[in-house]
């Protein structure tokens, strides 16, 4: 099975080989041309030159139906189910089993609960509408739906983005068990530790053309990756922590926080300057946690005090006001207003300080974002672009600039390097560190846990919608905190 | 909190490169006119066109200046109404009610008591009057939107049926004529040559594109019709600002109602039929996202121009109205193609 290409306008110079059962990882920064590759695989794109070969013979994929009856199947990231179907369904959209137009459910339903077991979770009904299965599950049911095409390559564009490291691990088994039936899969993620556990070979891609291709996981080094993929070395990704002095205001106290039903008694205090991680899985309570305590959500129980002043419950505006600030854990559809301007996002909180008499005062505002940009090292500093076209990790920047324009001293960061490609990670990880040393009291989230634990001066592990245990970074390893997390869940 | 922005920045200021007084001008006069102009050009030439088009087939009569009057007075009122629904639009809603609410509007204002108190004290109570009505409705649709949290398509589309029955009722089914002099008078007449409903929809038309495109209300419109979950988590007090914004529209539906007594000198709850209708084709025309996030006040006058241009060329060739109502619905089906288009040829060019 070889593939090759040259030249889609994003592409200039593809090639990539890949062989029946193996994971052939891609990896790229954003806008390497990852995207274009797996566009182009499945059909949505043509080449404008080099070729593609199936099986040794040259094909043309004309559409997304020519490239699934040659036996491509793509999981897009953005994960395509039908939310309002059934899962069986959603597994036969488009190549129901039907007999004079009719739908014959229950052959479909057989085989999909087949598929479904297949895959490790018989426990999901085919019958189940797929809008109440956790996007883990989702992805499942995209999984089956490649399989019931009978497909010969399954292309996954960043699986893990949406999974903790619970459904990584089951994610992976069915991985495994795909290519031991023989299945080549091309799995794409920015996470180098995955590609260490699931890949065969990696290809790298940079600017649109391969820079190394079909290089034996085993035995590349990781700094070697790095610099293929950036083009520069990456000494330490994480900034020494040098401790927080112990006369350093408490800047934030939450006591006794609960949201009914989803988590309890939530206690914690964060001074000026440290950074605080909230380790556990999706679904564990931690987005919630942050989002109560900003307000996004109105708590049941507890209280909430920023400098000692207690904060109304269900109010964004109070915390917004004694200086609270929150990076969602959806960029784009919770941070961002993807179609306005740069500059306008990053005075979306605090545009109305310019403005005299209801009337807004643009240049300030250009001014000020443009400060910001140059200050973050945003690129491109374009204060007039849509913040649509920046990249995952200028996103992410875009939403701290929005923050340190309103004056937050309280930074609440959710997953703030998701989606965002390895050598970005590193500036976000400098430049969290430099804001709590400029005295910004900041809590973040990962699901990462090496990301928590390497950012954060204190952790708080939280499973089932409580803090489970409080320590120093650095008395904890990411066993202990996956152990915790277990027993926690077991509970 | 303002001191503490730039002790927040991590660097020093920056040195602003690229925005040099020079480059003010061009950007003011390209956004005031443009922002919108530049999206709008095909709109532009659109109207160009049916004026070509005007003149061939009806020369002198189309091509003069009381012509030119009578297109854009034809516009005015459903003008008003559209510059409301722009906003209404722009934040990710809809209004259906605002017909019927202006026809409620002309009913209430035309009542003997509203009259006969006008008469004693001033004709400026009538409009008062039309205009609380339009507010008031757009109050309730925006309290039972926002607060109560119904979908603006079916809390719009009760008011709509509801004040024209109250409009029935209180009409009881009649045409209330206007006796009020004043009123008429001072509505029904010209300033420099121009009728006084235009000046209306001048003023309505340049006050929108204010408050869209230079006020901090214009930028939460926008924000919360583009990502009202981001402006929520911003700290903007999004329930707030869309019951404003349905106020608004009211509000523009009872300025209509006070020209609509003006032009017919009569209120009856039959007054705005179908207006809503006219009101969001112009605005979806004039290249307003329907899905929210993006607004020309613009474009939404040119929408309403082209429509009031089409029903005049047609008029003036004695073509029949069922006969417009076809090219009305192929321009809208045209105008929105090209629309998307535009959009995402625009949006492929990320990088």
């Amino acid at each position: 099975m070889t593939k090759a290409f040259a030249g889609v306008r994003a592409l200039d110079g593809v090639e990539l080989t890949v062989l029946p059962g193996e994971v052939h990882c891609v990896l790229g920064q954003n806008g390497a041309g990852k995207s274009t590759l797996i566009k182009t695989l499945s059909g949505v794109n043509q080449p404008d030159s080099g070729e593609i070969l199936w099986n040794g013979e040259a094909v043309t994929i004309a559409d997304p139906v020519a490239a699934i009856q040659l036996g491509i199947a793509t999981m897009y990231q953005e994960l395509d189910v039908v939310d309002g179907l059934t899962v069986a369904e959603n597994i036969f959209l488009g190549h129901e089993h039907a007999r004079a137009g009719v739908t014959e459910r229950r052959r479909s339903a057989k085989e999909a609960a087949g598929l479904m077991a297949r895959l490790g979770h018989p426990q999901i009904s085919p019958s189940r509408e797929v809008g109440s299965l956790s996007a883990a599950n989702k992805q499942i049911v995209s999984m089956a739906r490649a399989l019931s095409h009978d497909a010969k390559l399954i292309v996954m564009d960043e699986p893990s983005a949406v999974l903790d490291s619970e459904e990584v691990k089951n994610l992976f088994r069915v991985v495994r068990e795909l290519t031991a039936a023989g299945i080549a899969v091309i799995y794409i993620s920015h996470r180098l530790e995955e590609i260490r556990e699931i890949g065969d070979r990696i290809t790298v891609i940079k600017d649109g053309r391969t820079m190394a291709t079909s290089l034996p996981v085993a035995s590349t080094p990781t700094a070697e990756l790095i610099t293929l993929m950036t083009g520069r070395t990456v000494e330490n990704v994480f900034p020494p922590a040098p401790g927080v002095p112990a006369e350093a205001p408490v800047v934030l106290s939450v006591q006794g926080l609960g949201l009914a039903g989803v988590f309890a008694d939530v206690s914690f205090e964060v001074r000026a300057g440290e950074i605080v991680g909230l380790a556990g899985l999706v679904g564990s309570g931690r987005s919630e946690i942050v989002e109560t305590l900003y307000g996004a959500r109105k708590a049941t129980d507890g209280t909430v005090e920023v400098d000692g002043r207690r904060l109304p419950a269900g109010s964004v505006r109070a915390g917004v006001h004694a200086g609270m600030g929150l990076s969602p854990e959806e960029r784009k559809s919770q941070g961002l207003i993807l179609d306005e301007p740069v500059y306008r996002n990053v005075t979306l909180a605090s545009f109305t300080r310019w403005a005299k008499l209801g009337f807004l005062d643009e240049r300030s505002e250009r001014r000020i974002a443009r400060e910001q940009l140059d200050a973050l090292e945003l690129r491109p500093a374009d204060p007039d672009r849509p913040a649509r076209t920046l990249s995952g990790g200028n996103q992410q920047k875009l939403l701290l600039a929005r923050w340190l324009v309103h004056g937050t001293r309280i930074l609440l960061l959710d997953e703030p390097t998701r989606g965002v490609d390895v050598g970005a990670r590193a500036e976000i990880y400098a430049l969290i560190r430099r804001l709590a040393e400029k005295g910004t009291a900041i809590v973040v989230i990962s699901s990462e846990i090496d990301e928590v634990l390497g950012l954060s001066d204190r952790v708080l592990v939280v499973a089932e919608g409580r803090v489970i245990h409080t320590s120093r970074a650095d008395d904890i390893d990411e066993h202990r905190v996956l152990d915790l997390v277990m027993k926690g869940t077991a509970a | 909190m303002s001191e503490q922005n730039s002790a927040a920045t991590l660097a020093g200021p920056a040195p602003t490169g690229g925005q040099t007084p020079a480059d003010k001008t061009p950007n003011a006069i390209s956004r005031m006119l443009g922002g919108s102009a530049g999206r709008s050009l095909g709109l532009v030439i659109a109207l160009l066109a049916l004026f070509v088009v005007g003149t061939i087939t009806a020369g002198d009569r189309f091509a003069s200046f009381e012509n030119v009057l009578t297109i854009i007075r034809f516009a005015s009122i459903i003008g008003v109404i559209s510059i409301g629904m722009t906003f209404v639009i722009t934040a990710g809603g809809i209004d259906l009610s605002v017909g019927s609410v202006m026809g409620l509007a002309t009913v209430v204002a035309t009542l003997s008591w509203v009259q006969d108190f006008a008469t004693s004290t001033s004709w400026i109570v009538m409009v008062i009057v039309a205009l609380a009505v339009g507010a008031g409705a757009g109050l309730i649709n925006g309290i039972v939107i926002a607060y109560g949290n119904v979908v603006a398509f079916i809390a719009t589309l009760a008011m709509l049926v509801a004040a024209r029955g109250l409009a029935e009722v209180l009409a009881n089914r009649t045409t209330q004529i206007v006796k009020e002099q004043g009123f008429l008078s001072a509505m029904r007449g010209d300033l420099i040559g121009v009728p006084i409903l235009i000046w209306i929809f001048v003023i309505v038309v340049i006050a929108g594109w204010f408050l869209l495109n230079r006020t901090t209300f214009g930028r939460r419109t926008v924000a919360i019709g583009g990502n009202l979950e981001a402006a929520r988590l911003a700290g903007i007090k999004v329930k707030r600002h869309i019951m404003y914004v349905y106020v608004l529209a009211g509000l523009t539906a009872g300025i209509a109602a006070v020209m609509m007594l003006a032009r017919t000198t009569a209120g009856t709850s039959t007054h705005g039929t179908l207006y809503e209708l006219d009101a969001i084709a112009a605005v979806v025309v004039g290249g307003t996202l329907l899905v929210g996030g993006r607004g020309t006040i613009m474009g939404t006058v040119l929408g309403v121009l082209i429509f009031s241009t089409l029903t005049n060329v047609f008029t003036q060739n004695n073509l029949s109205t069922s006969v417009q109502a076809i090219a009305k619905g192929a321009i809208i089906v045209a105008a929105v193609m090209l629309q998307q288009r535009l959009a995402n040829r625009s949006r492929s060019r990320k990088p």
